[in-house]
């Protein structure tokens, strides 16, 4: 492998590191305050590009096809409209066994998983034939002597840095964040010092789903064939992503998805291990829970039983 | 309790009781036939076409007055493109509604699942278009209207370094896939053969989106073409991003590609690009433009594909085959299918050898200005 073609390869995985990164994240924000995984988050995902798939046609016609400012609109609506679905996955599916044993949680998030994917591939709502996703943006090649960097690859770890930055200050920075980082500590000390422990909880999931919504588009921009299995995948390798990153911890999810990002295309640009892309990742969280629990930047916790 | 544990046996008596005599379809006045196909999910478009032109070619018959003075009854299973349904759907096919037939699938894999159950229920399974060898080895009882991959790939092969005159050639198989394999495996022999080199070889996994990783290590090795065998749904996505990589060598690849929606979704990006199939809509033989008017009637203006050609090839090769055979008893039918001889069929004349397989012509389609458009016969 040359020079050139290793850092192709790195814009390559960059590009799809960030877009790991941008779901670990909201894992990560659901983890941290309710230490369990929302493993229906990449279905959320997946409604995120459906919301603009329907939406998008519909900007277009007010604002003008392919605009910035168009996308702009059709990735906030999105947004919006996830961070509300989110918002009642946790009110009908999660807030009722809020306090049974985090397993029966986590049981429920797979279920609530499986039965978004499935209804969702009934012909009267998605069906399960794969559909293309709406140019929102016109797609520019950049050519530096031989390597080759789409719009997109610029777009999507800016878009990424931007929301770490955006859910750092928010978490560390904002009454809302203190409150987030109170009931993520003690839920029942949180909620003795006036924290209202349940708009907390929902807030922590609408800006998770938002999250997911934002990266299901910018992949379905990279990839523009969508269906209602496309989050499994990606939501897979996000999940990956966050526990290498260490669980719960915001900067520790997007080094994980880019590190993942980075190992899934060199590998997969190599023969005789392209086809070992899943395994590989898997590989990577196996070792990191042998020699490192935590994750990479993460810290240890002691479990008080 | 005691009372419980006799009365499971006894239910499953009464089960397989309804199930054996329900294996005995085809007595009353309708004659059964059995259809799985992928109506839905990721190979859609494979299952819809050929189950329209299954369609149509049984209501032509019920029209023309069935076969053996009995109407044929279609019954239709949907396997959702996924593994593991197929099974299901024939099991269900076959002991609860007792078809006398079984006709399904395109993709290799899906029939490769179907074919030991028709094998052993002693019920004939006529593949439209599986195109893996394997498929019609589950045993006698399954056969094929198509070609198979020993034939394509050599054709695709000659085409690589006759037609396109390119002899470096990068390949990236679905290792999913037992089509896209066979094909690879097929294509790689003879174009060795022919004096080719693959300059590079990777695998991907049916499904995938992202495919940078690999398009960035054949553009690498500079190929004059790049080999994909793939279906439509991952080969638009590998046209897109290998045209956002610069690579502006032609894709080629087999009949998997044939669905109008590799050009939804591809769109500009599919253009310049070749694929071989079982026959095109515009190939000009009087029989072929006669069914794309039918089927334009029938289904509102839409322009028939190979899979649905071939769907209705697999029907009216099947009644021909009834009417033969003068029954619908399982071995009778079967020695009846094995026996056809320069069957007319709308994708062409063909007989089925010893192997049960279909020979027949193949034809080439350049994908140009968001159309396909026939190029090419290649006869057996």
């Amino acid at each position: 492998m040359d020079f050139q073609q290793t850092v192709q390869q790195l814009i390559n995985g960059i590009g799809l590191g960030s877009i790991y990164a941008l779901i670990a994240l909201g894992y990560t924000m659901v983890y941290g305050v309710l230490r369990f995984i929302n493993f229906a988050h990449s279905d959320v995902l997946m409604l995120g590009a459906f919301s603009a798939f329907y939406i998008a046609p519909k900007v277009e016609k007010v604002m003008g096809p392919q605009s910035a400012a168009g996308a702009i609109v059709v990735i906030a609506l999105a947004a919006v409209i996830c961070a509300c679905i989110g918002m009642l996955i946790e009110f009908l599916a999660y807030r009722p066994l809020r306090k049974r044993p985090k397993l029966t949680v986590l049981i429920t998030a797979i279920g609530v998983s499986l039965f978004i994917e499935f209804s969702c591939q009934n012909p009267a709502l998605f069906n399960s034939d794969t559909k293309r996703f709406p140019t929102l943006l016109p797609e520019k090649q950049f050519n530096f002597g031989g390597l080759v960097m789409g719009s997109n690859d610029i777009i999507v770890p800016l878009v990424t840095a931007l929301l770490l930055g955006g859910m750092w200050f928010i978490v560390q920075k904002t009454k809302v964040g203190t409150a987030m980082r109170a009931v993520s500590f003690n839920q029942q000390a949180a909620s003795l010092m006036g924290v209202p422990v349940n708009r907390i909880i929902s807030f922590t999931f609408g800006l998770g789903s938002a999250l997911a919504a934002i990266a299901g588009i910018l992949y379905s921009i990279k990839a523009p064939g969508i269906e209602p299995l496309m989050g499994v995948q990606p939501g897979l390798r996000a999940f990956i992503a966050a526990v290498v990153g260490g669980i719960g911890n915001l900067p520790g999810a997007v080094l994980g998805g880019l590190l993942i990002g980075i190992v899934e295309t060199f590998a997969g640009g190599i023969p005789g291990l392209s086809n070992y892309r899943d395994a590989i990742a898997f590989g990577i969280l196996i070792l990191i829970l042998l020699f490192k629990p935590a994750g990479l930047l993460g810290r240890a916790t002691i479990e008080k039983v | 309790m005691k009372r419980r544990h006799f009365a499971i046996p006894a239910f499953a008596a009464a089960i397989a009781a309804i199930g054996f005599t329900g294996c005995k379809g085809g007595g009353g006045d309708k004659i059964k036939v059995g259809e799985f196909a992928s109506l839905t999910g990721k190979e859609a478009t494979f299952g819809t076409s050929s189950h329209e032109g299954t369609l149509l070619a049984i209501e032509e018959l019920n029209a023309a007055g069935g076969v053996l003075g009995k109407k044929l009854e279609l019954l239709t299973e949907d396997d959702q493109s996924k593994a593991g349904e197929p099974a299901n759907a024939v099991n269900k096919l076959i002991s609860k509604d007792g078809v006398v037939a079984i006709l399904g699938e395109v993709a290799s894999s899906r029939s490769l699942e179907a074919a030991p159950i028709c094998q052993q229920s002693q019920i004939p399974m006529i593949s439209p278009a599986s195109t893996n060898p394997s498929v019609t080895q589950a045993g006698d009882y399954v056969f094929r209207a198509c070609f198979t991959d020993p034939f394509q790939g050599a054709a695709l092969a000659n085409f690589s370094t006759g037609t396109l005159k390119a002899t470096k050639v990068a390949m990236l198989t679905d290792v999913k896939s037992d089509y896209s394999k066979g094909l690879a495996k097929c294509f790689k022999e003879k174009f060795l053969a022919n004096g080719g080199t693959l300059t590079t070889e990777l695998d991907y996994n049916g499904g995938d989106k992202d495919f940078k990783a690999q398009l960035t290590t054949i553009k690498n090795g500079n190929p004059q073409a790049v080999f994909v065998p793939g279906y439509y749904t991952d080969v638009a996505l590998i046209a897109i991003q290998a045209k956002d990589l610069g690579l502006t060598v032609p894709l080629f690849g087999g009949d998997g590609w044939e669905s109008s929606v590799l050009l939804d979704i591809g769109k500009e990006a599919m253009n310049g690009h070749y694929f071989s199939t079982h026959c095109a809509a515009d190939q000009g033989t009087p029989k072929m433009t006669a069914f794309v008017e039918a089927y334009k009637k029938r289904f509102g203006g839409k322009v028939p594909d190979a899979m649905a050609v071939l769907g209705y090839d697999s029907a009216m090769l099947l009644a021909d085959s009834i009417k033969r055979a003068g029954t619908t008893e399982g071995p009778k039918l079967r020695d009846a299918i094995a026996a056809t001889k320069d069957f007319e069929g709308v994708s062409g004349k063909f007989s089925l050898n010893a192997d049960r397989d279909a020979v027949k012509a193949l034809v080439f389609i350049k994908i140009d200005g968001g159309k396909f458009t026939y190029t090419a016969t290649v006869n057996p």
